[in-house]
Order: C-alpha cells, then sequence, then structure tokens
C-alpha cells in the first residue's frame, strides 16, 4: 500500500478507479438497455413500442460509458490495452456487429417502411442478445485469464449466459419502474426468472476465480485479509435477499416502490464489482500484468485528469437533467 | 495463398473509417441547419420552420445513429489492430481522444434525447439550448479528432524518448501546421454533404408533388447555403493544398500527377499514372497551370515523385484528388444556376429538381475522396516521419482479420442501402402528413399512411 501513494504512483490507480467505475456505469446503465432489448422478444406487439420508448432518450448517452472505459484503458494503460484486445480479438467483433444492428435498429424501426418494422425489431432484439453475450463471454475469458483450454471456454460460455441474464434482470426492474398495469406485472415475472439465473453466475464467478488462483484464494481466505472482504459477499446476499422478497410482492398499490428492485439491482452490481476488483488488485490482466506495470507517461496521465475532474461533474449534471426531464412513466415518443 | 494480415487489416481500418465518417459529415452540419430552422422559428413564428426542422430532425436521428454505432467500432479498431501505433504515440493521442469522449460525445449524446423527443417536455429555450449542445458537441468532435489526425500527418511539439513521443508543448501538438486548413476544409465539406442532402431530399418532395411550405423553405437554404459554401471551399483547399506543398511535398506530386522535378509544370487534367514506368500515359494537360496554382508564379518549381525515396501509391491519390474536385466543381454549378433560377423564378424546373436529388449524397463521396487523398497520400507513414503503418500492426492473423472484414464489409453494403432506402422513403411518404397521427399505427399494409412510432 505505501508504494501506492508514493510521489506519482498514484496516477496510475486514480486511473484504474476512473476506469472500473465508467464501466460500472456502463454495465448498470448499458445494462439496463440491453436488458430491455433482450426481453423485447417476449412481450406483445404493441408492448415492444413502450418499452423502447422507455429507453430511447438514454441508450446513446448510455453507450459512452463503453467508449469512456475503453477510451480510458486505451490512454492510460495502452500495453494492457494491446494485450486485451488482441486475446478478446473475436469476442471484441462479435459485441460490435451486435451493438451496430442494435443501434441502427433502434432508428430503423420506426423510420423504415411499415411492413419491415417486424424485422427491425426481430434486429433490435438479437443485436442486445450478440452484445450481452459477448460482453460476458469476455468477462469470463479474463476472470479465467485468457485460458484457452475446454474449461476456460465452457466458463466462459457460462458467464456470457449470466451476463445476458443479469442484463435482463436489471432490465426488467427498469421495466417495472417505467411501466403499468400488464406489462409491468410482466416485467415482475422476468425479473423474478432473471433474478435466479443471475445469482447462479454470481456464484460461479466466486467459485471458480479462487480456484484458477492461488495468489486470490491466499487474499480470500487467510486470516486478517478475510475480514476486509467478509462485508462484500454479505451485502451481496443480502441485497439478493431483499430483491427476492420484494420481487414476491411485487407490484404494490398505488405503484410504491416501484423503483424499489432498480435500486436493489444496481446495490448488487456495485457490490459483485467492487469483489471482483478487489480480487484482481493490483493487476490489471490477472495475473500477467499489474496497474503499474501498464500506465502510460504520467505527465499525460496528468493532462486527462485534470480535464476529467472539470467535465465529470458537469457530466452528472446533465446526465441528471436528461432523467429528470425524462422521468415518470414512459410515455409514446414522438418528435413533435 | 498466405493471408497477409497486414494488408487486410488496412483494408479494414480504411472500410471501417469510410462507412464512419459518410454519417458525421452529414451530422456535423446538419445540427447547425437545424438550429437554424429553430431559430427561424422563433422569431417568425411561422409553422413551416417547426415542420422543416422535424422532418430533418428525423434525417439527422438516422444519420446520428449509424455515425455513433460505427464510430464505437472505429475507438476499439486502434486497440484491435493497431497496438503499435498507442505504444509509440499514445501519450498524445491519448488525451486528444480522451477529450473527445469528455467534451464532445457525452455532450451530443445527453442532449440528443431532449434535442429529439423533447419538444413537448421542456420549455422551448431548453430545447433551443439542446439543439446548441447538440451541435457543438459534433463540430467539438470534429476538432478533437481532426487535430489528431493532422498532427499525424505534420506532427509537433514532441520529443522522441526511447521509442515513444513525448509532448514538449501541447500548444504545437493542437495548433499543428496542418490543423487549421485540415478543421476548415472539413468543416466546409460537412456544411455542403449537409446542404446537398437537405436540397436533395427537398427536390424529390417536390418531385412527388408535397408544396407544403416547409419542402420549399428547406429547398431554398440547401441551394443557398451550397452556393455561398463552395467558394469557400474551393479557397481553403487551394490553401490547404499550399500546406501540403510544403509539409509533405510527396503527397502533392502524387496528387498533380507529376513525376519529373520541373518549371512551369502543366496541370494534367487527365492521365493514367503509371508507377513501373515512371509516367503518365493519356494525359490531358494546360500547360503552366499547376506551378500557377501551386506556387503562383508561370514558372514556379514543383518536385516530383522521382526526388523522394519513398513516395505514395500514385494512382489512387490522383484519381481521388480528381473525383474531389471535379464534385466541387460540379457543385459549384449547381448550386449557382440553382440559386440563381430560385431568385429569378422562386421555383425550380424539373431538370434542375432532378439535378439536385442525383446530388443528394455527391458530398460524401467528395469526402470521402478526400480522404482517400489525405490518408492514402500520407503512406507509408503512420505518423508522417515517426511511426509506419508496418510498425504498428499487431499480432493477430490473417484469417481472423479476414473473417470480420467480410462481415464488416456485408453490414456496412446492407446498411447503406437500408439508410439510402429509408431517407427516400420518409421523404416520399411525408407529404401525406402520415406520421402527425399516432393512431393510424394500427393500420397495418396501407403504407403510405404508417407513422413514426413510438419510439425512436
Ligand atoms: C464536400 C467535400 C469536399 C469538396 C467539395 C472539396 N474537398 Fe478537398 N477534401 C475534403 C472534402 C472536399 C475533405 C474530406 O474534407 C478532405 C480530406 C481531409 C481533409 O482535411 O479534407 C479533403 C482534402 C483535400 C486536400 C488534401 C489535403 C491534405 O494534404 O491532407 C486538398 C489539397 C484539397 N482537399 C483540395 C480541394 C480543392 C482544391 C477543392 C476544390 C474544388 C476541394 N478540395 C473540394
Ligand atoms: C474520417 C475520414 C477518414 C477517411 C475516409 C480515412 C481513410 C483512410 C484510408 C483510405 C486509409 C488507408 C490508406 C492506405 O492504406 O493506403 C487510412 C489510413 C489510416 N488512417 Fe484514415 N481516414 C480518415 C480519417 C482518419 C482519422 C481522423 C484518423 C486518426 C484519428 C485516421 C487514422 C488512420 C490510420 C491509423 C491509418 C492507418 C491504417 C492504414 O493505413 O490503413 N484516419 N485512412
Ligand atoms: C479514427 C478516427 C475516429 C474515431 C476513433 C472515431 C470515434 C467515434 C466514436 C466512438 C463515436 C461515437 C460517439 C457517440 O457515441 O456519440 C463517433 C461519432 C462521431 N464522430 Fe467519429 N471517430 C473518428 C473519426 C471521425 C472524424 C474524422 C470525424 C469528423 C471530422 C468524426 C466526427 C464524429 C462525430 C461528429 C460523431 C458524432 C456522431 C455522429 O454525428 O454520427 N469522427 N466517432
Amino acid at each position: 500500500m505505501q508504494q501506492v501513494f508514493a510521489d506519482g504512483n498514484w496516477l496510475p490507480y486514480a486511473f484504474a478507479f476512473l476506469m472500473g467505475l465508467s464501466v460500472l456505469i456502463y454495465t448498470a446503465l448499458d445494462g439496463y438497455d440491453l436488458g430491455v432489448g433482450m426481453l423485447i422478444d417476449n412481450a406483445h406487439w404493441h408492448e415492444k413500442d413502450r418499452m423502447i420508448a422507455s429507453i430511447g432518450p438514454f441508450w446513446d448517452a448510455n453507450e459512452t460509458w463503453l467508449i469512456l472505459g475503453v477510451g480510458l484503458l486505451l490512454v492510460a494503460f495502452p500495453a494492457a490495452h494491446g494485450l486485451i484486445l488482441t486475446e478478446l480479438y473475436l469476442p471484441v467483433a462479435i459485441m460490435l456487429f451486435g451493438l451496430i444492428f442494435r443501434g441502427v435498429a433502434f432508428d430503423f424501426r420506426s423510420k423504415a417502411p411499415y411492413q419491415q418494422k417486424w424485422r427491425w425489431n426481430n434486429r433490435f432484439f438479437y443485436g442486445s442478445l450478440l452484445t450481452a453475450l459477448a460482453q460476458g463471454y469476455m468477462l469470463g475469458f479474463y476472470v479465467i485469464g485468457f485460458d484457452r483450454s475446454w474449461a476456460g471456454i465452457l466458463f466462459s460460455c457460462l458467464i456470457a449466459v449470466a451476463l445476458a441474464s443479469a442484463y435482463c434482470l436489471i432490465g426488467a426492474c427498469w421495466l417495472i419502474m417505467k411501466c403499468e398495469g400488464g406489462l409491468q406485472e410482466k416485467a415482475v415475472k422476468w425479473a423474478r426468472y432473471h433474478l435466479v439465473n443471475s445469482v447462479v453466475g454470481l456464484v460461479a464467478v466466486s467459485v471458480v476465480t479462487p480456484l484458477i488462483s492461488d495468489r486470490i484464494y491466499d487474499k480470500w481466505f487467510s486470516f486478517p485479509a478475510m475480514l476486509a472482504l467478509v462485508p462484500i459477499p454479505v451485502t451481496t446476499g443480502l441485497l439478493v435477499i431483499g430483491l427476492f422478497l420484494v420481487l414476491r410482492h411485487m407490484p404494490f398499490p398505488r405503484d410504491r416502490y416501484c423503483w424499489l428492485p432498480f435500486a436493489l439491482t444496481i446495490g448488487v452490481y456495485v457490490f459483485s464489482f467492487v469483489g471482483l476488483g478487489y480480487s484482481f488488485f493490483p493487476y490489471i490482466v490477472p495475473e500477467q500484468m499489474t496497474i503499474t506495470e501498464a500506465a502510460a507517461a504520467p505527465a499525460s496521465l496528468r493532462i486527462i485528469l485534470a480535464g476529467a475532474l472539470i467535465v465529470l461533474p458537469v457530466l452528472i449534471c446533465y446526465t441528471a437533467l436528461a432523467y429528470f426531464v425524462f422521468r415518470g412513466k414512459a410515455t409514446e415518443l414522438r418528435y413533435d | 495463398m498466405e493471408l497477409d494480415p497486414f494488408l487486410l487489416s488496412r483494408i479494414q481500418f480504411a472500410a471501417n473509417i469510410t462507412f464512419h465518417i459518410m454519417f458525421p459529415s452529414i451530422t456535423i452540419a446538419m445540427g447547425w441547419i437545424l438550429l437554424f430552422f429553430k431559430v427561424r422559428y422563433n422569431i417568425t413564428r411561422d409553422q413551416a420552420w417547426m415542420q422543416a426542422y422535424f422532418f430533418f430532425t428525423k434525417v439527422f436521428a438516422l444519420s446520428f445513429a449509424v455515425g455513433v454505432v460505427s464510430g464505437v467500432t472505429m475507438s476499439f479498431q486502434f486497440g484491435t489492430n493497431w497496438p503499435g501505433f498507442m505504444l509509440t504515440v499514445g501519450n498524445i493521442a491519448g488525451p486528444l481522444l480522451a477529450y473527445e469522449v469528455l467534451t464532445a460525445f457525452f455532450l451530443e449524446a445527453t442532449f440528443l434525447g431532449i434535442m429529439l423527443f423533447g419538444f413537448r417536455r421542456v420549455p422551448d429555450w431548453l430545447h433551443t439550448l439542446a439543439t446548441i449542445l447538440v451541435a457543438l458537441g459534433t463540430t467539438a468532435s470534429a476538432f478533437w479528432i481532426l487535430v489528431l489526425n493532422s498532427w499525424m500527418h505534420t506532427p509537433a511539439g514532441f520529443e522522441m524518448i526511447d521509442g515513444q513521443a513525448h509532448v514538449t508543448s501541447w500548444m504545437e501538438v493542437i495548433f499543428n501546421p496542418s490543423m487549421p486548413y485540415r478543421l476548415t476544409h472539413m468543416l466546409l465539406a460537412s456544411g455542403l454533404t449537409a446542404s446537398f442532402l437537405v436540397a436533395g431530399l427537398s427536390a424529390f418532395r417536390i418531385l412527388r408533388d408535397d408544396r407544403a411550405a416547409a419542402v420549399m423553405k428547406a429547398l431554398k437554404t440547401g441551394v443557398y447555403l451550397a452556393a455561398i459554401l463552395i467558394p469557400l471551399q474551393m479557397f481553403a483547399g487551394h490553401e490547404h493544398g499550399l500546406n501540403t506543398k510544403e509539409y509533405q511535398p510527396a503527397k502533392l506530386a502524387a496528387m498533380e500527377g507529376a513525376w519529373e522535378t520541373r518549371r512551369g509544370a502543366p496541370l494534367v487534367l487527365f492521365a493514367l499514372p503509371d508507377e513501373s514506368e515512371r509516367a503518365n500515359d493519356f494525359a490531358l494537360e494546360i500547360p503552366y497551370l499547376a506551378s500557377l496554382v501551386v506556387t503562383h508564379e508561370l514558372d514556379g518549381e514543383i518536385r516530383g515523385l522521382n526526388e523522394f525515396e519513398t513516395h505514395p501509391p500514385v494512382a489512387p491519390v490522383f484519381f481521388a484528388f480528381r473525383l474531389m474536385v471535379g464534385i466541387g466543381l460540379l457543385m459549384l454549378a449547381v448550386s449557382w444556376l440553382g440559386s440563381y433560377l430560385l431568385l429569378r423564378d422562386r421555383a425550380l424546373p424539373e431538370y434542375w429538381l432532378l439535378a439536385l436529388v442525383g446530388m443528394t449524397f455527391m458530398g460524401c463521396v467528395a469526402t470521402v475522396a478526400g480522404w482517400y487523398v489525405t490518408e492514402i497520400g500520407r503512406q507509408p507513414w503512420l505518423v508522417h516521419g515517426v511511426l509506419t503503418v508496418h510498425d504498428a500492426l499487431g499480432p493477430v492473423s490473417g484469417g481472423m482479420v479476414l473473417s470480420t472484414l467480410l462481415v464488416y464489409l456485408g453490414i456496412y453494403a446492407f446498411l447503406t442501402v437500408a439508410f439510402i432506402a429509408t431517407l427516400f422513403y420518409m421523404a416520399g411518404k411525408a407529404g401525406y402528413g402520415g406520421e402527425r397521427d399516432p393512431e393510424r399505427q394500427a393500420m397495418v399494409g396501407e403504407e403510405r399512411m404508417t407513422v413514426i412510432g413510438a419510439a425512436e
């Protein structure tokens, strides 16, 4: 720890934090709109419009967090960026194909001739699904240290499904908050179903991570260090239980607490993410490259940090403004 | 056959950026045109301006969406295909890209929602402000990316330590020698692209007998704006060329098709440059004109390709340059004569409307041609004098790149067709007022009556 704060050494850590933060925000925000995109397949024709209307004003800004995350990796840790992205060449490409289809389908579905709308709806669904699966696969592959054995690939596939499910969960919770009536009831059912899958995935990662790395095993199960860790799984567990209970009784009369499942899911996301970060610290590529080894020159990091510190508060303000303008239940979106 | 990852990566990068740039070049200026419509409405309270605004926000939204997703692809390209780029000049490229994301992308992405869907939800001033901020955001992102790109052509303000570039002066990095020229030229290019798109779609609507006042207003805006911008663009391009002569003379020689260094060089209108013979076949030339244009003297000296140890491939640069300038001349003719007719008759004859429809996407073609001149003309360098493209290549295998490349090309071809078809479809049906009544959405099969759906 001392070396962390030694002169100038803290910069890479600050950037690792910022990068983690934007990836976390990305998974939560784009997570809910990807989730809505995957759930659309189970919805009725007329519900699809409403579901997409609920994410219409937000998806573009949500996706920008991904660009920021990758951008920070690129600028602050060029060595790791090259390594990670060449290892992940194919899943990244697949994710991009998914993102492309999904992003354009958003706009085309309402502007193309009506007879083609269902096709764009399908592209929207498959694009979202592909994106989520590819991201999950990358997460799994990263956790397991780019292990190309059968076991490694199987594990990555499992995480792919689990992350897609976790996105569906947060997507469903978003819909509970933004919709009413029959659609809301459906969303509650979807949320219950995907909660189970997500928990399976969460447990799988937690079991496998210490098994594949002695270092992480020691960090988790050696005595004094363990105390620092304990609050993380405990809180996550409590949040999950809370979510189970709330979803069992949703929706409440007069739509009270419609925001609660979404808030709880965000909590689960945050704590799972902190747990992951805790385990891998100080590595940026598991077991191969540490944060300091991968860092760029301090001078250019300072310039970026200064910019980020000025811009981020403003950014948060206008993001809040956008959420405020489109608050409440989703209504039809129109240009005029 | 051995698959060459180097060549394939270049083709892939070129395909991605070519596809990407077409959409920003529409949206950068379209944002300002929309602001113009909005402000005219605020001043005159004439509903027609607002209708022009609503129609073109849809065009804008569609272009923006395609621009965003292809841009996301771009931001991954550096790491997946050119890791050497970041390793060598990351200290310069990194902050520039980061500032683009922080100051531009978030701004435009966040206010886009309010601009597109907020008209009935927020006060009018906030809606206008959102329009301004989106336009500012797209322009700012053009600024940052062009700073970086210009720096790659004319690097300045840095020193090399252990094979890595370190900044000595950010002012010199940002205001590098070619930046002002490139920025001006590109912003004007975007203005032309957007105004021909506006004029072309409006002309199409008039040809379809759509006589709404909004259509005529948009048509005039497009034609007049183009008429103003095109001479500026020609001047800016000329100045840009003089700058290139100073910093990248081999590129200029390739553009001119000049093999030998000579005084009083002719302007080559057309030829087939032949690199093995090192000469032009079938040359059609105007004596002395190249020297006059480039040096402002009849017997000024133009350095030829033979003088340089390495030079870019000649034919693509040569032809792309002629395509760009040719379209520029065409734009001049169409917009000036069009303005004359509009001022005289307050309407355009049918054949002129047809010409405008034909010109709808010419701005995109010229822009891409211009970028080919610039970028291919920089070869073999990635960062002029600092890093060659070859040294930036990553360890990906050829087969991997080929497979993704084929998918990208398929997607891009499909999306280009869908984009163009959808724009004309929207223009064709807008006249029936279909989009104003959400109830009509239920009428499946009645093509004309279909509406803009609930969500975009
Ligand atoms: C609507 C688009 C458009 C039009 C009509 C023109 N250009 Fe252009 N041109 C571009 C769009 C463009 C561009 C896409 O913006 C480029 C590529 C990179 C850049 O900075 O500008 C470009 C590059 C470019 C270059 C290469 C500069 C370099 O070394 O990087 C030159 C010399 C010119 N242009 C000159 C001209 C001239 C003399 C024109 C007069 C008709 C002209 N352009 C019309
Ligand atoms: C936006 C319009 C642009 C277009 C149409 C364009 C087009 C191209 C083309 C055709 C090549 C291939 C040249 C060759 O292989 O001979 C290329 C190369 C390249 N350009 Fe651009 N470019 C654009 C802007 C940019 C910008 C803004 C950047 C930097 C941020 C950039 C960075 C590169 C790099 C890294 C290469 C090397 C890869 C290669 O040579 O294929 N380009 N570009
Ligand atoms: C290699 C070069 C480039 C990269 C890596 C890149 C990256 C990106 C990314 C990630 C986005 C999506 C932003 C969002 O979500 O809002 C984007 C959009 C955009 N880019 Fe690029 N870009 C490049 C070249 C250019 C050039 C040369 C220009 C303009 C001259 C440009 C102008 C824009 C604009 C205006 C947008 C906003 C979206 C739109 O209008 O469609 N980009 N770009």
